[in-house]
């Protein structure tokens, strides 16, 4: 390896003139030190530049020196190169032989605009959304008149992949959301002397509203992000194109069985939830106020009417539907870049959840009004 | 006689029991244009991710600009990675950044230039690769098949390496733009000095740009040097790839 020789630059002031002597490596590594020396400098009105003693350049001293060229001139001055190594200056032609030029960067619209422009398309976003439920629904009327045409294996192969494969994650959130709730309520109604009211606090919030809704956003998270990054991914490499032109529909292939899986399972999970929910108030009944598994489930079956446990699991299917369609439709929005299969995943778990607490909230109005 | 720019000797290469290379050898020198050829699946690009180190063969010596790939400390490994650059077969740019962006991104981590410079060398840079001025605030998304590889090319050239990787480099291109990008390639290799390493299966690049290349088949490199050395090898796999008599390449 040779040794490298430092770029320098010695500035010399004459009566009318500037001489600028250039020396050593003027590559990538040695530059920043001679590009700082280059933006200060009082000049006189003519510049020579003596490069004769560079023993080595690469474009990013070439670029540097043209620049600052270009500035001087700019500032009118006069400016002169001598020394022009040939080698150096096959380099120089390859770079500057074509007209060199800069193009700004395009304007960005006033913020105005912007807002218009987004407020805009999200209305339109309503109406594709329609759009794409509508066009959905004609496609099952049409599979429903032609039932060979769907996809039991692929329903069953999500059913196992929304459902059974999301038990864990299901019991440890809502044992955990038991727990939660037994304790606080615990240390509030000992306060009366009413312990045993906790297993109505258990049975009716859990089965009513928590367990619903915890397996909503579990399944959101989990499921919902998958369908978004599948789809997308697939749309990403063409491969919807070519379902498309073999005749496979997505919504019968991708969309339906999607629904259908997670219409199926969410009241079985929302079931078990309850189960494991009201285990977890249990235990923690058990250990704050010595109320036994059997005084428990006595008190429960009293305590803990049908339609609670009914209005929970009705729910089920509600949240589905909006979880898999939200996340199905963004995974049809993905478009050719990487960073937008995040971008709407993201997209698709905020909506699903939003969407199913304003469900729910639907629900508890409505169901309230109807004395239910 | 100078050292040779990279030496292969003896690599071996398996994918579980799938067997690449058996003991493949090549030699490439200072300022040659040098390509690996074979049929699809022979290996060419697994040879050639070895060499920039995205792989590892079982045994054998890769030595790069004089170092052995296998002893190489990681500020080594930074350091030889800074003198290639690799053009991808898709152009791997970075589709959340403009193409002038995908170039500042090298000069930004590696340098410590001022921001009007890099400017200035960015727009040289997409100039010297033939795209338009204003391709440099575009998104990859928004190029065409062959901007896309020109862009991945001047990102390839930011550092001024002295080695250049490319990988099917003309595949996707009309046969217009795959002879401006051969003539491109012989330019900056006859003006900066360059030595480069390609994977292709153009005929026409071949035939007119590459100096000296090794065909692998077979799990072996069956033959490297010249066009008219290999096609002088009377080998089935030579007179295949060639397709020797059938469009006008003969001895």
């Amino acid at each position: 390896m040779q040794s490298v020789i430092p770029a320098s630059l010695t500035i010399t002031h004459e009566s009318i003139q500037t001489l600028l002597k250039c020396k050593g490596h003027w590559t990538i590594e040695n530059l920043s030190e001679v590009s700082d020396q280059l933006e200060n400098l009082t000049l006189q009105p003519t510049i020579l530049w003596d490069v004769a003693e560079i023993s080595e350049i690469d474009s990013a001293g070439i670029a540097l020196w043209q620049l600052n060229n270009r500035l001087f001139e700019q500032k009118g001055h006069q400016c002169e190169t001598i020394g022009i190594r040939n080698e150096h200056s096959h380099l120089y032609r390859l770079l500057y032989s074509k007209s060199f030029q800069d193009s700004p960067p395009p304007d960005l619209p006033s913020w105005l605009y912007r807002l218009g422009r987004e407020t805009h398309s999200s209305f339109l976003g309503i109406g594709t959304f329609l759009s794409f439920l509508g066009e959905a629904f004609i496609l099952l009327f049409f599979t429903l008149r032609h039932p060979h045409l769907i996809r039991y294996r692929s329903i069953g192969a999500h059913i196992l992949e929304t459902g059974a494969k999301a038990l864990p994650i299901i019991a440890i959130s809502a044992f955990l959301i038991g727990v939660v709730v037994a304790y606080q309520s615990v240390v509030q109604l000992q306060k009366f002397g009413a312990d045993i009211f906790i297993v109505d606090m258990i049975g009716i919030s859990l089965t009513r509203e928590l367990a619903p809704l915890i397996t909503a956003i579990v399944v959101a998270g989990r499921s919902g992000s998958a369908f978004t990054a599948q789809i997308g991914a697939m749309k990403m490499t063409q491969e919807i194109d070519a379902m498309r032109t073999m005749g496979f529909d997505p919504f019968t292939f991708l969309v339906w069985p999607r629904v259908f899986a997670l219409m199926i399972v969410m009241p079985l999970l929302i079931f078990f939830a309850d189960m494991v929910g009201i285990f977890g108030g249990m235990v923690i009944a058990n250990a704050q106020s010595n109320l036994s598994f059997t005084e428990f489930i006595n008190r429960l079956q009293g305590a803990l009417a049908l339609k609670h446990y009914l209005i929970g699991i009705i729910k089920g299917p509600f949240f589905a539907f909006l979880i898999a369609f939200v996340s199905t439709y963004r995974g049809f929005q993905v478009s050719m870049n990487t960073e937008s299969i995040g971008q709407y995943t993201t997209k698709s778990v905020v909506n699903s959840i939003f969407l199913v607490i304003a469900c729910d909230a639907i629900f508890s109005i409505l169901l309230t009004e109807l004395k239910l | 006689m100078t050292l040779p720019i990279i030496e292969v000797r003896n690599i071996v290469t398996s994918f579980g029991k799938n067997l690449i290379h058996d003991h493949v050898n090549c030699t490439i020198h200072r300022n040659e244009i040098y390509a690996l050829l074979g049929g699809s699946g022979s290996g060419k690009s697994t040879l050639m991710r070895e060499m920039i180190l995205l792989e590892r063969p079982q045994s054998g010596t890769i030595r790069v600009l004089g170092h052995d790939l296998s002893t190489l400390t990681p500020l080594e490994a930074i350091r030889l990675r800074r003198s290639w650059g690799v053009l991808f077969q898709s152009g791997a740019l970075y589709s959340s950044l403009t193409v002038g962006e995908n170039i500042a991104l090298l000069y930004t981590e590696y340098t410590d230039l001022s921001p009007k410079l890099i400017d200035e060398l960015i727009q040289l840079k997409i100039n010297l690769v033939g795209l338009p001025p204003h391709a440099k605030h575009l998104y990859p998304s928004q190029l065409s098949g062959g901007m896309v590889k020109r862009a991945a090319l001047a990102r390839a050239l930011a550092l001024d390496p002295k080695l250049l990787f490319l990988d099917e480099p003309t595949s996707g291109l009309d046969p217009l733009s795959s002879r401006q990008f051969d003539a491109l390639i012989q330019q900056l290799r006859d003006l900066l000095g360059l030595t480069v390493i390609m994977v292709t299966h153009d005929l026409d690049t071949i035939h007119h740009i590459v100096d000296r290349f090794t065909l692998l088949g077979e799990k072996k490199a069956i033959a490297e040097g010249t066009l008219k050395e290999v096609l002088a090898i009377d080998h089935p796999i030579i007179d295949y790839f060639f397709q020797k008599g059938q469009h006008g390449i003969t001895r």
